[in-house]
């Protein structure tokens, strides 16, 4: 919501800088984005007299014009713009002026002539034509400014002289005297010849550029001065003769006026963040009414008269049905006979400007001004075209057709509510006008509507239509049924102010509620209570009366103002009180009360475990998105008929790429690994306590499981470089009996080589899945290289995390024998069934039986491998004697034959 | 045999001081000292003596066996010493050689910030709660007197797994309070933090899925001063003691009053720069005393207790305390960003 300063002033006067009143404004409650100085950028312009113009020596167009500035002395400026004339009001950019997108004006030479400062057009300072109608340029094709496109073949001779026919009616004529009407119009006396005879006459154009000297093309049969168009001439055929220029001022102001001043520039706009709590601040009216109460002034708000009078009878004329009027709580209309289309005053303009909003005519500029003013949407239709003079607000019938005013058409249903005459709709209610009955240049006869429509009703509307308007934003929040009267009434007399039309005697207003103003208790022990406060009774009592509250007989009790509809009880009332009296007046303390044991639950411990232990094992933490796109699961090998594909499907997804609900965290990681890979990053580790998200509970919720999720690649990194990090994990939160499964031919995943996957478990429990990522997913996520990934689930690690904690066992205070054995076996065996028969096969004294070498190659026959091992044996009680070690040993390497077939090296 | 004493005892300690190194010092050793060295064989001569003469001249004997046990001893441990110092010379490195690396990972500096604010709401008896991120519309919107009609269940603002809108991604933290409400007894303390998702497109400051934490107290007496307090004491915890607070009113549908904190820009104190938009405050979070319909539809009575609630975004917070300047960098991933943590 943007505010004009200057329009609030009519209001309210409030004198501080733009920077104290949003500062203060905002922490009342509405709250300020910025504010901004229409003008900011522009200095030392000012207005200017032309009091001569001469022809530039060395130019073929440019002027050299003496203008007053207000100065003692005229200045010189040279301009290259052809639609000024000896005695125009200018604006001047004078030496060391600034203009809008910093540009800088300083005094310089022009083709040798001294130029003081710069003449400006409208878009120089900022404007359009918009804002000035009248400063819109015609220009008349001058035959002395003719460049041929083909100088071989010119369309008009360089020799034309007076009188020369050009085609047709058309000839070259030279202007005499140009003298302005004064009303945009200007007389030019023409000369020229008809067959040797010497010709004059004066003709009247809106033509801004043909100055005393100029040879234009005149139309001796329709006696007009030609255009560009008129000769069906293309632009570069005439540079100079363009349709932008100097903005001619038509204001009342004199030579050394501030152009700020004149132009309405001078304002200062502050943009708002209105709460949707408060559509009643989406107005200058309610600003007024916050800005009032926040800095202590009075306000003076204004009730429209209208004198009315206009020709004809309102009911007679007019008759509103509303057969759904739930939809429909207040509907009022009158109506402007004898309309008179035409720009709206500049006053006018200048304020919808300032508030962005674009100036179009006298009555869609006077509904918009109402809107802005008292916040009440209002609509302008054209009364001809309400066939039968009956206004029906009802359901659209399903698949009834309407072209609004942006060209555009919809198909309606029943939850649309549309205006509409006996026959069919002119408008969609509250959003926006039909086509069919819009304003144009000859309408005469004008409906203003000014009503209230259901809120949810008009939001879902436009949200189906996609076609969220001012009107509709307004609406949708619930507006106050009390404002559409004097909304109307307030069109009305802009009407006869603007001498725009004729207003007719009457009103019609259809309520289908009935007004029950609420009526609160204003307990002031009870607001201190809520806000640690304490602010005296009869603090509160003025607060509220700022803001429009209103007391009633009943002591103590409040009448909540028709426009806070948001105000229901006692913690409103509290919030009221609050924003007046100041949020940052209110003390700070500390919660009292009964002590509560805050602090971590065994889950939330474990999780920072995991993630310590993780990072110290040299792994990143990432965070992913829990949503994904399906087709994830092709690119990890899931086959089609996986049941874990099975997910939360989003029905609205912002896109395909995160329109489900992931069932595992390996996409997301392996997307991370892949981007990671593509930045050619070395070395990468990543892990991710992340949820899954999984269908089949009965109320309809997702089982929400964490996984936690390792990723990794780089030089030398392999499956044990993971394992590794695995076990420190497995064994950092004590989980017992870790084992790990991959023997060829196991159940394998698809997502996972083959022969380097394995299964982890914790006794009979398995906790996760680990391997290098296959070939194929790797290269689906454009990966060449190798990517190794483990996932572990959270609860399974949660539960085997639960057991004892440690306890202390005595440090061996006998010493120990090692033997190294190195035994020979078939590729097929593996180091873990290696292991399981030394243990096995031992008695008892072993302690430790740590791999150290694996070897392939020369001296072991093809198919077989030396695997060798470190043991430790130790009894409790007693020094070991060599030959008690030997026996174990010897029973170890006969297990180890016997179970294995692994002989000793 | 004086004459003789004298002698060996200056030609020895010459040879001895002269001595190059450990060896040639052993040699001089058994040359003087030995079973066959010079003194000895003098010693011997002992029992041409007569008896007065003896003990004098075997006191002289001995003062000289001494002097050159000493002499001995001590140029063995300056051989030693130099042999040291010479090998402890040959042994130099370049220190200025990098250590060798120790990998150690690095935390997310968005759970950095979390894991921040956490530790300081445990400190003040807050229990910190998990829940679900599909969400009950009933819990996310109407319990939190978000009404049927409220703009930010529209579909287009909101993600919802069935046409009814009963199931959807929860929007914000909040009905984690419901949540409380509904399975703990009071007085309450509570933060939830998490995940939380809206149709947002990606952008420097947007992403759909984002992170919230959600705090909440009900007790008897618990006043908006309490929640001043409260959030005055988080502020100065995450960005430094003295750091100025300012709370302006807003809306929103759970809390009545509700407000806004804002920190003071920490790079211009206030006067208005590019970092708070000229404002000279950065907004911080949301917070607001329980709404009494909320507290009713919890089966808790607002005459006797009342709670106040407040909710801050994750990623702005961490963008502001490690000068992040686009959100898209934390769901990057890149490790070059990661490893700056």
């Amino acid at each position: 919501m943007n505010l004009s300063r200057k329009w609030l002033n009519e209001f309210v006067e409030i004198d501080v800088g733009d920077r104290e009143f949003a500062e203060a404004m905002t922490l009342s409650g509405s709250k300020v984005e910025l504010t901004h100085d229409m003008g900011e950028e522009i200095s030392n312009v000012v207005v200017g007299r032309i009091l001569s113009m001469e022809r530039h020596e060395n130019s073929d167009h440019m002027w050299v014009c003496q203008l007053d500035v207000g100065q003692s002395e005229p200045v010189q400026i040279v301009t290259g713009a052809w639609n000024i004339h000896v005695g125009d009001l200018v604006p001047v950019a004078l030496h060391k002026s600034t203009l809008p997108g910093g540009k800088k004006i300083e005094k310089g030479k022009l083709r040798g002539v001294l130029s003081n400062g710069m003449l400006c057009s409208l878009k120089e300072l900022g404007l359009d034509e918009r804002d000035f109608p009248y400063g819109v340029i015609t220009a008349a094709a001058l035959l002395n400014d003719y460049h041929p496109i083909d100088p071989e073949k010119p369309s008009i001779p360089e020799e034309i002289e007076l009188g020369h026919k050009i085609f047709g009616p058309v000839v070259a004529a030279g202007a005499g005297e140009v003298k302005s009407l004064g009303d945009g119009r200007w007389s030019v006396a023409l000369v020229w010849a008809e067959n040797g005879t010497p010709m004059g006459t004066t003709v009247e154009t809106e033509c801004q550029n043909i100055h005393s000297m100029d040879l234009v093309a005149f139309n001796t049969k329709t006696r007009t001065i030609c255009t560009l168009a008129d000769l069906h001439a293309e632009q570069r055929e005439f540079p100079h003769c363009i349709p932008d220029g100097i903005f001619v001022l038509q204001e009342d102001c004199k030579p050394g006026d501030d152009i700020k001043k004149v132009t309405g520039l001078d304002d200062h706009v502050v943009e708002f963040e209105i709460t949707p709590n408060r559509p009643d601040c989406l107005s200058v009216i309610g600003l007024a009414r916050e800005a009032a109460a926040t800095f202590d002034k009075p306000c003076r708000f204004h009730t429209p008269e209208v004198k009315g009078g206009g020709e004809g009878v309102l009911p007679e004329l007019l008759d509103v049905e509303t057969p759904d009027p739930e939809l429909c709580p207040r509907y009022t209309a009158r109506m402007v006979r004898n309309v008179k289309i035409g720009p709206s005053p500049k006053w006018m303009r200048e304020r919808l400007r300032a508030m962005g909003v674009r100036p179009i005519n006298n009555i869609v500029d006077i509904t918009n001004y109402v809107m802005l003013e008292y916040g009440q949407p209002m609509h302008a239709f054209d009364y001809r075209y309400v066939n039968g003079g009956k206004i029906i607000v009802r359901r659209a019938a399903e698949g009834e057709k309407l072209t609004t005013l942006d060209g555009k058409e919809h198909t309606l249903t029943a939850n649309h509510l549309v205006i509409a005459d006996e026959g069919r709709a002119v408008g969609l209610a509250g959003i926006m006008g039909g086509l069919n009955s819009e304003i144009v240049a000859d309408t005469a006869d004008v409906v203003f509507e000014s009503a209230c429509f259901d809120g949810t009703c008009i939001r879902k509307g436009a949200l189906s239509l996609g076609m969220r308007t001012e009107a509709s934003a307004k609406f949708e929040k619930g507006l106050d049924p009390m404002n559409t009267l004097p909304a109307v009434n307030r069109a009305c007399e802009l009407v006869e102010l603007l001498g725009a039309g004729q207003v007719l005697d009457g009103v019609i207003d259809i309520l289908n509620y009935v007004p029950q103003p609420t009526r609160l208790k204003v307990e002031p022990d009870k607001i201190n209570a809520l806000l640690g406060t304490d602010v005296p009774e009869n603090v509160m009592y003025t607060i509220l009366q700022k803001v429009g509250f209103t007391t009633t007989k009943e002591r103590g009790v409040m009448e909540v103002p028709s426009w806070r509809s948001d105000v229901k009880e006692m913690a409103d009332l509290a919030e009221e009180v609050a924003r007046f009296f100041g949020y940052n007046n209110i003390p700070t303390t500390l919660m009292r009360g009964q002590t509560t044991l805050g602090g971590y639950s065994p889950k939330q411990r474990l999780e920072q475990k995991l993630g310590a232990v993780c990072r110290s094992c040299g792994y990143d933490e990432i965070i992913t998105y829990s949503f994904i796109s399906p087709t994830w699961y092709d690119k990890i090998g899931w086959p089609q008929d996986d049941p874990r594909r099975k997910s939360f499907k989003i029905l609205n997804p912002l896109g395909e790429d995160t329109s489900i609900m992931r069932t595992t965290t390996l996409p997301s990681m392996l997307d991370i690994l892949a981007r990671n890979y593509n930045y050619r990053n070395k070395d990468v580790r990543l892990y991710e306590l992340g949820r899954i998200y999984l269908p089949g509970r009965e109320d309809g919720l997702a089982g929400e499981a964490k996984v936690l999720t390792l990723g990794a690649y780089g030089e030398g990194f392999d499956f044990y470089d993971l394992k590794g990090t695995v076990e420190a994990i497995l064994k950092d939160i004590r989980a017992e009996d870790i084992h790990f499964d991959g023997s060829l031919g196991a159940p394998s995943d698809a997502s996972y080589h083959p022969g380097r996957f394995a299964t982890i478990w914790c006794g009979a429990n398995q906790v996760g899945v680990m391997g290098q990522i296959h070939p194929n997913v790797a290269k689906n996520f454009g990966v060449d290289g190798e990517l190794y990934c483990a996932e572990l689930s959270f609860d399974s690690l949660y539960y085997h995390a639960m057991g004892a904690g440690p306890e202390y066992v005595p440090l061996p205070r006998f010493p120990s024998v090692t033997r190294d054995i190195a035994v020979v076996c078939d590729e097929a065996i593996t180091v873990g069934a290696l292991e399981k028969a030394i243990r096995k096969g031992a008695k008892g004294l072993l302690k430790e039986a740590a791999l150290f070498d694996i070897y392939r190659g020369k001296g072991i026959d093809e198919g077989k491998k030396s695997v060798a091992f470190n043991l430790v044996l130790r009894a409790d009680d007693r020094s070991l004697t060599s030959e008690e070690a030997d026996e174990d040993v010897k029973s170890i390497l006969e297990t180890l034959e016997k179970d294995c077939g692994a002989r000793l090296r | 045999m004086k004459e003789q004493l004298a002698k060996i005892e200056r030609e020895a300690l010459e040879a001895i001081t002269g001595a190059g190194d450990p060896a040639a010092l052993d040699e001089l050793r058994v040359k003087y000292l030995g079973k066959k060295g010079e003194l000895t064989a003098v010693l011997k001569q002992m029992g041409k003596l007569s008896a007065e003469e003896r003990p004098a001249m075997g006191a002289l004997a001995n003062e000289v066996r001494s002097v050159l046990e000493e002499t001995i001893e001590l140029t063995a441990r300056k051989l030693a010493a130099a042999a040291l110092e010479e090998r402890l010379k040959a042994e130099a490195i370049d220190v200025t050689v990098p250590g060798k690396a120790v990998k150690q990972g690095h935390k997310h500096p968005m759970y950095s910030a979390l894991d921040e604010i956490k530790d300081i709401f445990v400190g003040m008896g807050f229990t910190v709660l998990d829940g679900p991120e599909v969400e009950l519309a009933e819990l996310n919107f109407d319990r939190l007197n978000a009404g049927e009609g409220h703009p930010s269940r529209d579909w287009s603002d909101t993600f919802y797994f069935d046409e009814g809108s009963r199931v959807m991604l929860r929007s914000q933290t909040s009905p984690m309070q419901v949540r409380a409400m509904d399975s703990m007894p009071l007085p309450i303390r509570i933060i939830a933090p998490g995940r939380v998702y809206r149709k947002d497109e990606v952008d420097a400051t947007h992403s759909p899925m984002f992170h919230q934490v959600e705090g909440m107290v009900i007790d008897k007496n618990v006043t908006m001063a309490d929640l001043k307090g409260t959030l005055n004491l988080l502020a100065e915890e995450l960005f430094g003691k003295g750091t100025v607070t300012r709370f302006r009113p807003h809306h929103f549908p759970f809390t009545e009053p509700s407000c806004e904190m804002d920190v003071q820009c920490h790079k211009c104190g206030g006067a208005g720069c590019p970092t708070c938009k000229g404002e000279g405050w950065i907004e911080l979070l949301g917070a607001g005393m329980i709404h009494p319909n909320v507290l009713r539809m919890a089966n808790i009575d607002p005459e006797e207790w009342s709670g106040c609630a407040f909710g801050m975004g994750l990623e702005r917070t961490a963008m502001r305390r490690f000068k992040i300047a686009d959100l898209r960098l934390i769901f990057e991933n890149d490790v070059r960003f990661l490893e700056q943590f």
